[in-house]
């Protein structure tokens, strides 16, 4: 370890910090707002279930360096390509546990919900989701910490965030930037899962602690 | 479409199949790390996972494993296994066993550990030995999540060992880095195009056996992961 080029490198360090934690809140974020709708539809109707989740799993077999590949003829070199990459991975596990969630709510309180009065869109919105929020959450951070490792081969088309430190090292020969890259890189997939199971204590305290 | 005009006639042209840098052999590399990587895997993963699981200790670490296994970074691990050890198709292997171990050792245990324990229990009442109890009961039972597990690390080799280009391996990462390194889209292209097909094939088939292997149950990939009831049924899915 060379600590004076970790030294003179702060101001690059830290925004590489920035820009991977930016790249993966922004495909969690997309991921989450095309999970929501997939899930819905997968669970209104049944039929369409099987495919939706089997077509993420497709997604999600592609290895990463080839799908940022396929889409270079379209997109180029540009973060869009990173981040439609990054997004497809999250579906898999997104849509999968927010049908889980939505199907663990007990046919009970389903059916409490209903007969005071509530129609599906405030049923669903105030006591299925917030029931599902567990699950949720676990997708959720299943899919920010896979995120976070694949945001690091985003590098080879040069929005890799701490990958670029990686592959910095790999180029050169020089394991400094490298290890800096990997230890950083694991250290923040630890901090966003702490940070995502405290957000989940707090928004649902009801739900089980040993989850 | 001129471009994809261009990549047909990539696939096309003979010799882009032949010699030491041909697809042929570039698809023969790939597919000959995955198998070796996957066979050393599974005989350092399973078996730790499923005695783990009959005896019932060290359930925190075996399912924990896959979740440190997860937040590693296969890029990183390539390029370190790279560091440590020499040159040649070392450094792949280690970082593909390394990355295929963790969801195997879970899901064996979990599988294991999910058995009935009435049927464990009926088992015992039956007179059947600790051994019997594993052979005829637990491992019939842990079969579709076991599987599931090596399914989800199969695939995982076969995306990660395109990385592995980057550490001197050939395999098909050769051919989109060559041609990212000389701006040739085709080459770039045609090497993404055929390295999905090969992880679309791996997954789609081991799921076909994992289907034939567990009549009867729903597909181990389906279960949710880590919902608050049954923090047991973890499991599954790193890449």
């Amino acid at each position: 370890m060379d600590w004076t080029w970790v030294a003179d490198h702060r101001g690059l360090i830290l925004e590489l910090v920035r820009a991977h934690v930016e790249l993966t809140v922004l495909a969690v974020v997309f991921g989450l707002v095309l999970s929501f709708p997939l899930a819905l539809a997968a669970r209104r109707w049944r039929r369409l279930g099987g495919p939706i989740v089997s077509a993420t799993g497709v997604l999600y077999a592609i290895p990463s360096l080839a799908l940022f590949a396929l889409l270079l003829p379209w997109t180029g070199l540009t973060r869009t390509t990173a981040l439609i990459g990054l997004v497809s991975y999250t579906l898999l596990i997104l849509v999968r546990n927010i049908v889980a969630g939505l199907d663990g709510v007990a046919p009970e309180v389903f059916e409490a919900a209903t007969a005071m009065g509530m129609r599906a869109p405030l049923r669903l919105l105030s006591v299925e989701l917030p029931l599902a929020l567990p699950a949720v959450v676990a997708g959720i951070r299943v899919a920010t910490v896979t995120t976070i490792g694949l945001v690091t081969v985003a590098a080879l088309i040069g929005h890799g965030g701490l990958g670029q430190l990686i592959l910095d090292g790999l180029n050169r020969d020089f394991p400094t930037p490298l290890v800096v890259g990997s230890t950083l890189s694991v250290a923040l997939a630890a901090v966003a899962d702490l940070t995502l199971v405290g957000a989940q204590r707090l928004l649902s305290p009801w739900a089980d602690r040993d989850s | 479409m001129d471009f994809l005009a261009d990549v047909i006639a990539f696939f096309g042209d003979r010799a882009n199949w032949r010699g030491a840098n041909g697809l042929t052999q570039l698809v023969v590399e790939h597919l000959v790390v995955s198998v070796t990587a996957m066979a050393i895997a599974m005989a350092l993963a399973l078996p730790l996972g499923l005695v783990l699981g009959h005896v019932g200790r060290g359930g925190l670490v075996a399912v924990n494993v896959s979740n440190v296994g997860r937040a590693l970074p296969s890029f990183a691990v390539l390029v370190i296994a790279l560091q440590l050890s020499s040159i040649g198709v070392t450094p792949t292997l280690v970082a593909l066993v390394l990355l295929a171990v963790p969801p195997m050792v879970t899901n064996s245990f979990v599988g294991v550990q999910g058995t009935d324990p009435d049927m464990v229990e009926a088992a015992r009442a039956m007179g059947m030995t600790g051994r019997q109890v594993f052979t005829e009961v637990e491992l019939p039972s842990a079969l579709p999540l076991v599987m599931a597990g090596v399914r989800t690390a199969a695939v995982q080799v076969v995306a990660t060992a395109t990385l592995a280009a980057l550490v001197g391996f050939g395999g098909l990462g050769a051919l989109i880095l060559v041609g990212l390194r000389t701006g040739d889209n085709v080459e770039v292209f045609a090497g993404a195009l055929t390295v999905t097909v090969l992880a679309m094939a791996t997954e789609i088939g081991l799921g076909a056996l994992q289907r034939c292997l567990s009549p009867g149950h729903r597909l181990g990939r389906d279960s949710p992961q880590e919902t608050s009831k049954s923090s047991l049924r973890v499991s599954i899915s790193s890449r």
